[in-house]
């Protein structure tokens, strides 16, 4: 990486006007001082039972992802144009679901190759022809955000099914305006803690057109033994809903009903956190356990809204995240306002060439798959790891992608020595409803590891509460 | 209204934690008849009774054999191949705990997990650094922690009920279970009533149900089977009687069936038995045999808990 | 033609169940090939939910019975004016795009002989069409009619290599040789007029579909060697037998489940 690498709190060689508190702040706070508040917040996670449990890794399932004390910070020209950015690019992916399902308009024209959509295995044959309550199928966008300088923002990813983290962002807070009361007082920083209403609000909005009154929500989670139950939990608790399971759900009539000490109580709107796969085993996966026999009968008759929509998934697939600019021109007449990381499809045999020749220097991600069990990293592995990894890529190349690697910008964390710079991104969590909104925040990723460039929960990364300051 | 399978986790959390005081309180009583000069039956027998008393004493067998104190007190409280043991009881409370977050106020839960936490590590201490009475000790400040933070924090709604239905319910088995045992498998012949060790085993009784000085006050004098029988049985004052039980569990089924504006079979089981246990003298029920009333009375503890399912927890009653 | 059809389909349970829950696409497409006269398709002692008709242009239907029940059946009584088409699915609506119909499922994903086998097949053509009819008389050759030496749950490729099996076999191993060559390729479900001489096979009858750039989806019906005709009724299309299964349902309760099926299918009087 020859770049430079941006450090978000300074300028230059100063220190930039938003992190001057926090300069101030740590400075005066002796190391012990930081440990001790460093135990006393891990103490308040796991008293609070936010943990996390890596699929597949077995191990502690009680395990706490590594809270970094040290904030980022946006300032407000940052935010407004971020925010900007965001909802445009939520409105164009859920613009594109509407399409795919329907008419095809965007393929037809010749902006997104067919097969990419059509012969996604994200994309349900299913819900073909049906259009959701509202034209929404992505309620949630999760949008994962680089910076690479002052003014450079990238979209490293889109998360249209159901993006997992906002948990954190809300506890994060939470936790240091605890701590550190006098950060707060002095550095005016906008909340985020009308998520929680936001989030029944929209859910709400795209209730079923035959939802006579106050619609009914539930969030559907695949039980507790999933690493993001909490995250479940915490926001059924937070938004005033139930947390169901399966088993706690039944089809009848024509309607979704929800098991309960009084008898069945009919659901408008399903916010479900399983895959689309599990969903109903009339319809997908016949062995799944975790779903709702008939429950894709009722959603296409519209009798319950399923959040996010059954098949959103095929807005979020790697291979066509290259194409969401193009979305962004075709739907909404627009210029993208936040950039895509530049990226080569491997089912291209030119992009390919170049993808062989310079793996060295690149990132290959596999299109189907998530949270960087796949993937290729390449200025950090060896020889005989690239190596095999060019097999894989011959073999089935259009299961891949290749992005450079970004000189992911840093900023201040805590770690051993003190305080250091660490590679960080975003995930700021849009919600589309009758309705776009955004909290002036997100999760802020950190790679811990000196060095690092990953930054996911999985592979050793932490997370850092993430300040939009006021005007 | 509340989700059928969240009322079902609260009423476990009830039932688990009561038996998980009840089986602390076992072990206090045997730990403490072990200390007494044999009198003719041994110092095996009087274990074996205290596992049968739990509902354990066929996984003991399979797993240990013969019944080796040591081995007994691992197997009741730390051995979670034993569904009854206090660890097993505390990890269930608190998984059914972490699966309705949302139904329990912070302090609920924090009693539930930090119990668990240091349960977790009493369990990494070597265990001869564990007394018994320690240990014992420790479980019935944990169960009275949580019952103050349900007692001082918790909403009085349907979630409530739930919760102190389970401890009721098992409450009323559990105290039936220690009377039988004492009274039929402890002293088995009828020699030793009224003999000294006899009194002195009701005593033991007593103190490990933390009712001796409640019992004095109401009693007086000499400790006899009847007046154990009649205080632990038949006397509402008495916090953990049959009759105090199984009122309470009527109670909270008659609540339910207020909120939801519908009674259950559940409700008429539980007020039967209330009626039934309300209507017994002493005599009626050591003319009927104690053990036969007891296990009368466990039996139907077990029927109002299986419609209790059927009315509320299954979650398909119209 | 104008065929009638009586379909009962019982699961009985040697445990009552508490609720059964179905979706059911047991009503004949609509195209210029058939015209449905009279049709009833329910789930005896059933509630009926909404229906709706999905983007493959099937005509569904949600059915829940309470129980406690010992049995559900599920009954279909109709008629229908047929009209031969030589296969051709003229005057369909539906949304589904062909290519998606190129995605292999695990019944239908050729393995190394199958895919050998459709390319060899289709290479001496040029044209889809002569390509898809090559491949379907050459299914019918490499399978034969063999009832009971296959399975629901037998692939494609188990099938093939076995050189026998039943109309769903037949049908799945076209659809994988199908994809193979690059055409897309369905599951159909439907009903057929079983031959005085006997020669049709099975009256609650499978065969596929392979799209053919413009003349759009055409039948192909390898276990009787024909493109279907007046003598079929087709009811749902899928990327497999699973898939384009006219009745789906899930009862809960303890017990395990038995099957009967009764269907015939007559040529009324004119």
């Amino acid at each position: 990486m020859a770049e430079e690498i941006f450090n978000e709190m300074y300028d230059g060689g100063t220190v930039r006007d938003i992190y001057a508190s926090l300069e101030d702040w740590t400075t005066a706070m002796p190391g012990d001082l930081r440990q001790m508040k460093q135990a006393e917040a891990e103490a308040l996670f796991r008293r609070i039972g936010i943990t996390f449990a890596v699929y597949g890794e077995g191990g502690d399932p009680d395990r706490l992802i590594p809270f970094d004390m040290f904030p980022r910070v946006f300032s407000q020209d940052e935010w407004r144009r971020l925010e900007r950015g965001i909802k445009q690019r939520a409105r164009a992916l859920n613009a594109f679901l509407v399409d795919v399902y329907g008419r095809g308009e965007i393929v037809r024209a010749g902006r997104v190759p067919g097969h990419l959509v059509y012969r996604n295995e994200a994309y349900e044959k299913a819900v073909v022809g049906f259009v959701p309550p509202k034209g929404v199928f992505s309620h949630i966008v999760g949008i994962d955000i680089v910076r690479t300088g002052p003014t450079d923002f990238l979209v490293l990813e889109d998360n249209c099914r159901t993006p997992s983290g906002v948990s954190y962002m809300l506890e994060n807070r939470e936790i240091m305006m605890r701590m550190f009361p006098e950060l707060f007082r002095n550095a005016r920083i906008e909340p985020v803690d009308a998520y929680p209403t936001l989030l029944r609000r929209t859910l709400a909005s795209v209730a079923p057109e035959r939802c006579e009154g106050e619609p009914t929500i539930a969030i559907l989670t695949p039980g507790h033994f999933n690493s993001a139950y909490y995250e479940h939990s915490f926001l059924a608790d937070q938004m005033g809903v139930e947390l169901v399971e399966g088993p706690d759900l039944f089809v009848e009539a024509g309607r979704l009903w929800m098991r309960t000490t009084e008898g069945p109580k009919r659901l408008d709107v399903l916010y479900r956190r399983i895959d689309d796969g599990f969903l109903d085993p009339l319809c997908f996966r016949p062995d799944s356990m975790l779903g709702v026999a008939g429950v894709m009968d009722v959603y296409r008759s519209g009798g319950v809204t399923i959040a996010s929509a059954p098949g959103a998934g095929v807005a979020d697939d790697k291979a066509v995240y290259t194409y969401v600019p193009e979305m962004i021109r075709f739907y909404l007449g627009e210029e993208p306002i936040l950039q895509n990381v530049p990226t080569w499809q491997c089912a291209r045999p030119d992009d390919l060439g170049y993808v062989l020749d310079n793996l060295g220097e690149l990132v290959v991600k596999e299109v189907h798959g998530s949270g960087g069990y796949g993937m290729l990293v390449g200025p950090k592995s060896t020889a005989e790891q690239i190596a095999s990894f060019a097999d894989l890529l011959r073999a089935h190349p259009e299961n891949y992608i290749a992005q450079p690697t970004l000189a992911l910008s840093t900023c201040p964390s805590f770690v051993a020595e003190g305080v250091a710079p660490r590679h960080v991104d975003l995930r700021p969590y849009c919600l589309v409803g009758d309705k776009i909104e955004l909290v002036p925040g997100g999760l802020t990723r950190v790679a811990l590891r000196e060095g690092s460039l990953v930054v996911n929960s999985s592979q050793g990364g932490g997370v850092k509460d993430t300040w939009v300051l006021a005007e | 209204m509340l989700l059928s399978r969240t009322a079902n986790n609260l009423y476990w959390i009830g039932r688990y934690m009561e038996r998980a005081e009840m089986t602390a309180r076992l072990l206090e009583v045997g730990s403490r008849i072990a200390l007494l000069p044999s009198a003719g039956h041994g110092y095996r027998n009087d274990w074996e009774s205290i596992l049968r008393a739990s509902g354990t004493a066929e996984g003991f067998a399979r797993k240990y054999g013969d019944p080796v104190q040591r081995n007994i007190e691992s197997y009741l409280f730390f051995d979670r191949d034993n569904p009854s043991s206090v660890i097993s009881c505390f990890e269930r409370a608190r998984e059914n705990g972490r699966i309705v977050r949302t139904a329990l106020t912070s302090q609920v839960w924090d009693a539930l997990n930090s119990a668990f936490q240091e349960l977790r590590a009493l369990e990494r201490q070597p265990r001869s650094t564990l007394e018994l009475s320690e240990i014992n000790e420790w479980t019935m400040r944990q169960t009275a922690l949580l019952r103050g933070a349900i007692d001082a924090t918790q909403l009085r709604g349907d979630g409530y009920d739930f919760l102190m239905l389970g401890y009721s319910l098992e409450r009323g088995d559990n105290t039936a279970r220690l009377l039988d045992v004492k009274y039929y498998v402890l002293l088995p012949k009828a020699d030793y009533v009224g003999s000294g060790l006899d009194s002195y085993q009701w005593l033991l009784l007593l103190r490990a149900l933390s009712a001796h000085r409640a019992f004095h006050w109401a009693y007086g004098g000499e400790i006899t089977a009847a007046k154990v029988a009649d205080f632990l049985i038949l006397n509402r004052r008495c916090p953990r009687s049959l009759l105090t039980s199984v009122t309470l569990s009527a109670d909270w089924l008659g609540r339910l069936a207020g909120t939801y504006g519908r009674r259950t079979p559940a409700q008429d089981a539980a007020d039967a038995l209330r009626d039934e246990v309300a209507g017994h003298s002493v005599e009626d029920i050591f003319d009927e045999g104690l053990h036969e009333f007891l296990s009368r009375f466990i039996v139907a503890t077990g029927e109002i808990a299986a419609q209790v399912h059927d009315c509320y927890l299954s979650g398909e009653a119209r | 033609m104008i065929l009638t059809v009586a379909h009962r389909t019982t699961y009985r349970y040697d445990a009552p169940i508490r609720l059964a829950v179905q979706s059911l696409r047991l009503t004949p497409s609509v195209f210029d090939g058939q015209v449905t006269e009279r049709w009833s398709a329910v789930v005896e002692g059933g509630e009926r939910g909404p229906g709706y008709r999905d983007g493959a242009g099937d005509w569904v239907e949600s059915w829940s019975l309470r129980g406690p029940a010992d049995a559900v059946a599920v009954v279909v009584e109709g008629q229908v004016e047929t009209r031969d088409l030589d296969g051709l699915l003229r005057g369909h609506r539906e949304l589904v795009r062909p290519p998606v119909y190129l995605r292999d499922t695990p019944s239908t994903l050729a393995d190394v002989m199958l895919t050998d086998f459709a390319r060899d097949v289709a290479g001496s053509e040029s044209e889809a069409l002569a390509q898809a009819h090559a491949l379907a008389a050459a299914v019918t050759d490499a399978i034969a009619y063999r009832p009971g030496t296959t399975a629901a749950h037998t692939t494609a490729a188990e099938a093939f290599a076995q050189g026998e099996g039943v109309c769903q076999d037949h049908a799945h191993a076209l659809i994988a040789a199908a994809r193979v060559v690059g055409l897309p390729a369905r599951y159909v479900s439907g009903y057929l007029l079983a031959g005085e001489d006997g020669t049709a096979h099975e009256a609650a009858h499978a065969w596929a579909e392979i799209h053919v750039g413009a003349l759009g989806w055409v039948g192909f019906d390898p276990a009787n060697r024909c493109c279907p005709d007046a003598r079929y009724i087709r009811l749902s299309s899928g990327f497999d037998a699973q898939d384009a299964a006219p009745i789906r349902g899930i009862a809960q309760g303890a017990g395990s489940e038995s099957l009967e099926v009764a269907v015939a299918v007559a040529a009324a009087q004119q």
